[in-house]
């Protein structure tokens, strides 16, 4: 592999385009200069988004069976192809796999986890779209009319366009809006600043198996450029932290991919076995290197918190930063040092209010915060809170991190706020329906499943399906 | 201020000498002119009493400049008109210029022929292909208390032309972008821009002024050359060179001449250096030298220039009968250009706000 940086073009609808401007993205360890990503002022978004008409009529020249067949072979052409990263200039799947461990901080085997993760959405395209639709006979996004079960149905586009402001921190969350293409709707894409790889590479998998080209913007952009592809994308996904999302938050065109604060809670009946769960809670917090939406922040308990929490502690503390090659890495460095150092100062800072302890601190071997051969890293940390109110108990950071916190089951709903995914466990059925009748909970895992399972026929966080579609009552007089 | 620089061709060398003693002896000039009793200016004659020197007979050279601190601001707030008044303006009325994007008391600087002579100098840089003599222009920007507003006019008429005008309050939009309130903001935007469109269908306009924003939002709504308009004469904010390549090619699409100038109540205008393909969409501005001076300096050691090609901190010297205002740091940093034929002295380069500022200014649409 050349160190040579690799230029990487914005796309407007298909056509790479050279802007005066540009972003460097460097190997975290070496700060070597792998990538300079060409930058799209916002003007041309809004220019070219003023043809979106056109992009959508390309896409939807194909039929929805032939959209599905392009998604499996893109799928395959994902994970084993060569394919076109800047002018001239290709990468195979180890290329990816370095180029994008090297800059992101993720090990070898994480960006493999993730890699297959994109690679089953593609290939079961099919499958996803079955579930989004409840089943129904996709020829009727093709016409826009037809029927399920003897019923009327008629769905047509609420988009011409879905606009993606993406984050840095998993090559993962790119799944979500891979199904709008199926679903006959171009994207939009704004990469994260140090992510620029792994949407790349799924839009070039996508037009190299027969996918349009117009279908596909890929705007490395600034703030106003982001706040233009919102604006003018009837739809959009928008994932950034509060702060980010805030001014959108009402936007109904907007859905917000935000903080999962996903969590583990364990019944009255279930919770005398609690030494049983302590894989799934591993998993839970650390898979991925703690850097997904899925994984879990915060455990609640009824009893037994103390020695739950030092028995997860100790496991926690085992996890070590390791050279990204080595297929046991499961930490992820930090591509930008500065959050690393910003998050370990919040942590110790709330430390110092009372009602909560650091419960890794004593089975980890140094600091929080540690860099090894130039990459920083953040150790997995656990937190006993004694309150949920407590700042660290119901947050959530880029690396492995959760909070034990001993609440009865009767109060968990009150006070544990909105969550992405909560896995339950606990027979009881009456506390079982009230987690199931909430509308704070996003996903729901009844019984010990980590929270990081996905399934792909049940969308975890939105529907894209009904985000992209509307329902209209349709009539067609016979012969017309 | 390096008026010897081996990087120039000998004819350059030699105009860039001329340039540098025209500069000078107006500079000595009018320093002399401002701190003498019988034609000068109340501020500079009161400040020369506690400077411990005296300006009109000790200085040589514009090297002297650096003898003067830098001007405050604050003056332009506080003091009152008159102590601006050089001797030989007294008792003719004057008419007050205010900057225009400030909340609260704007700097104010008051004037007589200033902004005509600039502008009439500026006349001579334009195309007349692309800014015909006799047409209709349109401004669409800040009129009321604004220089600009009635510079604009004056160049148009000068030129045998008349102006529309569409108001933009740039104070109004900061206000709501400080705000937050986004949403009023673009209506705004809109209600400026509908206005222009009115106009432009309406009636037959060949010049257009207005901000790089202001163009980009009519350019999604009509086409710029495709309404007959032949020049854009373009100012306000900061352009990088991918603005303004997106401006040349798309906004304007390849056909309507695009002037970009960099300028403000207190300087005037700068003109550009007419660009080439080697410039890859840079801009270079020359101020109108030697009415006024722009350096660029090191804002650790002000007094110094920085080396071409480096970034520093714009500084300007107004240096006129009706002026004069010595080294007042613009809110700007810019990388220090070489002369160039038609402007034989410094540029500034890729303007753009001063970082230490960066967080406080709100660009806006304006």
């Amino acid at each position: 592999m050349t160190d040579q940086p690799i230029r990487i073009p914005v796309l407007r609808a298909g056509k790479p385009y050279e802007s005066l401007e540009q972003n460097e993205v460097k190997d975290l360890r070496t700060g070597a200069v792998l990538a300079v990503v060409d930058q799209a002022n916002a003007g041309i978004v809004r220019r070219d988004l003023k043809k979106q008409d056109e992009h959508f009529a390309a896409l939807r020249a194909i039929p929805i069976a032939e959209r599905l067949r392009i998604c499996k072979r893109a799928g395959e052409l994902f994970l084993r192809g060569r394919l076109p990263v800047g002018p001239g200039c290709e990468q195979g799947p180890d290329e990816y796999v370095q180029t994008l461990s090297r800059t992101s901080g993720l090990s070898h085997a994480m960006v493999r986890a993730n890699m297959a993760k994109v690679h089953t959405v593609l290939d079961g395209m099919d499958v996803i779209l079955r579930g989004l639709t409840r089943a129904m006979d996709l020829s009727v996004l093709d016409g826009g009319f037809g029927a399920q079960h003897g019923v009327p149905l008629g769905f047509f586009p609420t988009t011409r366009s879905l606009g993606i402001v993406l984050p840095s921190n998993s090559p993962g969350v790119n799944s979500i809006w891979i199904p709008s293409l199926a679903l006959g709707v171009p994207v939009v894409l704004k990469p994260g600043r140090e992510e620029p790889w792994t949407p790349l590479r799924i839009v070039q998998a996508l037009i190299a198996a027969g996918m349009p080209a117009q279908a596909f913007s890929f705007y490395p952009t600034n703030h106003e450029g982001s706040a233009a592809i919102l604006e003018l994308c009837g739809r959009s996904l928008l994932f950034g932290d509060v702060a980010v999302t805030q001014a959108y938050a009402r936007d109904p065109r907007v859905q917000i991919h935000g903080p999962g604060r996903s969590k583990v809670v364990i019944g009255e009946d279930a919770i005398d076995a609690w030494p049983d769960y302590l894989d799934l809670l591993v998993d839970s917090i650390a898979k991925n290197g703690g850097r997904s939406c899925v994984n879990a922040s915060a455990i609640l308990v009824p009893r037994h918190a103390e020695a739950l929490a030092d028995a997860l502690a100790q496991r926690l503390a085992a996890i070590e930063p390791l050279p990204p090659e080595d297929p046991r890495a499961t930490l992820s460095a930090f591509a930008n040092p500065r959050f690393a150092e910003s998050i370990d100062a919040g942590i110790e800072g709330a430390l110092k209010q009372p009602g909560a302890v650091e419960v890794t601190a004593k089975h980890r071997k140094g600091a929080r915060h540690v860099v090894v051969e130039g990459a920083h890293y953040l150790r997995p940390t656990l937190v006993r809170c004694q309150s949920l109110q407590h700042p660290l108990a119901n947050t959530e950071y880029l690396f492995p991190y959760a909070s034990v916190v001993e609440l009865p089951s009767s109060r968990w709903l009150e006070e544990m706020g909105p969550s992405l995914v909560v896995t339950a466990i606990t027979r009881d059925k009456s506390l079982q329906r009230s987690i199931i009748e909430s509308p704070l909970v996003e996903r729901l895992n009844l019984g010990p499943a980590p929270t990081t399972r996905v399934d792909w026929d049940q969308p975890h966080e939105g529907n894209l399906f009904e985000f992209l579609y509307a329902r209209r009552a349709i009539h067609a007089e016979a012969g017309w | 201020m390096s008026a010897t620089n081996p990087a120039l061709p000998p004819a350059l060398e030699a105009a860039s000498k001329a340039a540098q003693q025209a500069l000078d002896q107006h500079f000595v000039e009018t320093v002399r002119w401002h701190f003498s009793p019988e034609t000068g200016t109340p501020f500079w004659l009161n400040w020369a009493k506690q400077a411990g020197w005296d300006p009109a007979r000790e200085v040589r050279s514009f090297a002297d400049v650096v003898r003067f601190p830098h001007f405050d601001g604050e003056a332009l707030r506080t003091e009152p008109h008159e102590s601006f008044v050089p001797a030989r303006y007294k008792g003719r009325p004057f008419t007050i210029f205010e900057t225009s994007g400030t909340t609260g008391m704007p700097k104010q600087r008051i004037g007589w022929d200033d902004y005509k002579i600039d502008y009439e100098q500026f006349s001579a840089t334009l195309d007349d292909r692309a800014f015909p003599r006799g047409s209709y222009w349109l401004m669409i920007g800040p009129t009321g208390p604004r220089r600009l507003r009635l510079a604009i006019e004056h160049l148009a008429n000068y030129r045998g032309s008349s102006v529309y005008f569409i108001d933009l309050d740039p104070r109004w939009v900061k206000k709501l972008l400080r705000e937050k309130l986004h949403d009023q903001a673009k209506a705004y935007m809109s209600h400026v821009i509908d206005q222009a469109v009115t106009i432009l269908k309406g009636r037959k306009v060949e010049v257009l002024f207005c901000t790089p924003k202001l163009l980009e939002a009519l350019a999604e709504k009509i086409s710029i050359p495709g309404s007959g308009i032949k020049g854009v004469f373009c100012g306000g904010t900061s352009m990088s060179p991918q603005q303004l390549r997106f401006l040349v090619e798309e906004v304007l699409e390849g056909e309507t001449q695009l002037v970009p100038t960099y300028g403000n109540t207190l300087m005037g205008l700068a003109a550009h250096k007419p660009l080439t393909p080697a410039d890859a969409y840079s801009i270079t501005y020359h101020a109108p030298q030697p009415r006024a001076v722009l350096r660029v300096v090191d804002p650790e050691k002000t007094e110094n220039v920085v080396a071409y090609g480096g970034w520093g901190r714009v500084e300007l010297t107004a240096l006129t009968p009706e002026f004069f205002m010595p080294r007042f740091l613009e809110r700007d940093e810019a990388v220090r250009r070489l002369p160039c034929e038609r402007y034989p002295w410094d540029g500034v380069g890729e303007v753009r706000p001063f970082q230490a500022e960066q967080q406080k200014i709100i660009e806006g649409v304006y």
